[in-house]
Formats: structure tokens, C-alpha cells, sequence
């Protein structure tokens, strides 16, 4: 079995307003100096040996995230 | 006959017994078609009516876009079966790649739910035929992720070939591109849009009847149909 890591989150140029509720919030704990928080999905998964790098992206890229609105990473650990 | 319009049934779909309702008050014979199908039981159109199907996990209208009952939608969407997807079904069709672009989170993350006013910008749909262009109608606006997002690429498309079918009217209160509330397919026979039309057919129960046009509209198209062609099938 492998672990693998698939992280999405909103393409650059998609407007992420649950990020910046969360970078607003931040200055009123306190905490300053953070100009841009982007929010996405990260996924954990465990996978066979037999399953490719390839095949991962293809996963990714069909279901765990929407090509059209958002980009992704495949990690293994 | 009259015509057989299908509506399906998701875990998770809230519309689907309004969206009958206004198929059968525009005159056609609803048809209810469950997820799990693959079998489209004969239907001469499709609705892919709103809810939250499977929960919106994932993203809203992903799960669903991948079911079987999608895949025959999309088969017979290529065959030039007119499909309607509203507010989740739009969601859905997206996903499923039948309509281009996406729909993610209202800007300022509020839910919202009120009656809303539209103009029609295409009459040339199997959904629209019976409206003006530049028809203003009032139909309920009720959703969290109804913010129509796509490249620059899409969007010269589907405004230079008039396939943007609905805008919002006083801009978008979602922060749509473009002010876009629905959109059609390259043929027409396609169309997603987020505002309720099923919910708007008759003054005791809604806004207005304005929504009422896009199923009488398709019932005219596959009358049409019926009439210009002997074989039926």
C-alpha cells in the first residue's frame, strides 16, 4: 500500500471568497501581515502498488477536482 | 400524445415533484427517472431538477455527474434530446461536461433565496422558443454555489454564438461572469440555468408563472418533432 496525497484548490484567477472571509479573520486574532489565504481540498488516499503516477493524475483530474475552475497536486509520501 | 418528459431523481434532489408539476402543466407527460438507471424509459426530454444530490460532496454536482442515469442523458443529449438542468441539475450538467464552465461559491459566501428577475437572450433554445428575446420574467433564485465562472475563451464563445440564454437582471447576485444565469449548448437542445423556472408556474404558488414558457416551450419543440416525423423513434 502506498500513501498518497492529492491537494486542489481554486485556479488563480477564480475569485475565492472563502479565502479571504478566512484572511479577514485573521488581523482580528491578532495575527498580521498575511495579504492572501486561498482555500482548497486535500485528499488522503491509500493506494495499491500496482496504481501509476499517471493513473493518479487521471483520478484527480476527473474527479477529485473540476479542471475548468480548479488545479492540482498529486504527492506521494 | 402528449410528450414524455423525464425528471430525475437523485439521493439528495429537492425539485423534482415541482419540475413535474410543470411538465405536466405545460401539457407533457412526466416521466420519473431514478439515478441508478441507465434506462431513460422513452422519454422524448430530460430535467435535471435542483437539490443538493449526494449531498454536494465533493463539489456540487460531481458525484451525480458520474451516475448512470448522466450517462444516458448524455448519449441522448448527443442524439439532440433537449435537456434541461436547473440550479443543481445545472451544477450536474457542467460536471458532466455537457455544458462548459462552472459554478462555485456565491461571492460573499451567503446562500441566497428570493425571487429574482431575468431576461431571456436567447429564444433560439428547445427551452425558450415561447419567450421574447429580451423577455424580463420573475422567477426564486435559491443557491449557496450559483456563480457562473468560465475561461475567457468559453465565455467570447457562448456570447458570440448567443448561447447565453438567461442574465441576471440588475446584476448578478451571486457575482456571475457576465451577469450569466443559464447557458445552452452549441445546438441549443442543451440548457443549465440556476434561477427555478419549475417554481414560477403558477401565481398561487410562486412569484409569477413566468418560469412556465421554458416546459411549453419544450413540449412545442418535440410536438414539432412528432408532427414532421412518421416513424416515431
Amino acid at each position: 500500500m502506498a500513501r498518497v496525497v492529492v491537494d486542489v484548490v481554486l485556479k488563480r484567477e477564480i475569485l475565492d471568497p472563502q479565502g479571504q472571509a478566512i484572511a479577514r479573520a485573521l488581523p482580528r486574532l491578532g495575527f498580521a501581515g498575511v495579504h492572501d489565504v486561498r482555500a482548497g481540498k486535500h485528499f488522503e488516499l491509500d493506494v495499491a502498488e500496482t496504481v501509476d503516477d499517471a493513473e493518479l493524475h487521471r483520478m484527480a483530474g476527473e474527479l477529485f477536482a473540476n479542471p475548468v475552475i480548479e488545479d492540482w497536486t498529486v504527492r506521494r509520501l | 400524445m402528449s410528450p414524455r418528459i423525464g425528471v430525475i431523481t437523485f439521493p439528495g434532489t429537492l425539485d423534482d415533484v415541482d419540475a413535474a408539476r410543470a411538465a405536466r402543466y405545460a401539457g407533457a407527460q412526466p416521466v420519473a427517472l431514478w439515478h441508478a438507471d441507465d434506462d431513460l424509459r422513452g422519454v422524448d426530454a430530460v430535467v435535471v431538477p435542483g437539490g443538493f444530490a449526494y449531498g454536494d460532496y465533493l463539489r456540487a454536482g460531481a458525484i451525480a455527474a458520474h451516475q448512470p442515469v448522466l450517462r444516458a442523458v448524455a448519449d441522448a443529449a448527443g442524439r439532440g434530446m433537449p435537456v434541461l438542468g436547473i440550479c443543481n441539475g445545472f451544477q450536474i450538467l457542467c460536471e458532466a461536461g455537457l455544458l462548459p464552465g462552472a459554478l462555485v461559491r456565491n461571492v460573499g459566501l451567503h446562500f441566497i433565496c428570493r425571487d429574482q428577475w431575468l431576461r431571456v437572450d436567447s429564444s433560439a433554445t428547445a427551452w425558450t422558443t415561447r419567450y421574447a428575446p429580451g423577455a424580463e420574467i420573475l422567477v426564486p433564485l435559491k443557491s449557496g454555489e450559483g456563480r457562473y465562472v468560465a475561461d475567457a475563451a468559453t465565455l467570447a464563445e457562448l456570447e458570440g454564438e448567443g448561447r447565453v440564454v438567461f442574465r441576471y437582471l440588475g446584476g448578478a447576485p451571486n457575482g456571475a461572469v457576465h451577469d450569466i444565469a443559464g447557458i445552452a449548448s452549441a445546438d441549443g437542445r442543451v440548457v443549465g440555468l440556476m434561477p427555478h423556472p419549475e417554481h414560477a408556474i403558477d401565481p398561487l404558488t410562486g412569484p409569477s408563472a413566468d418560469g412556465l414558457d421554458v416546459f411549453g416551450s419544450a413540449v412545442d419543440a418535440l410536438l414539432s418533432v412528432a408532427s414532421t416525423s412518421p416513424v416515431p423513434g
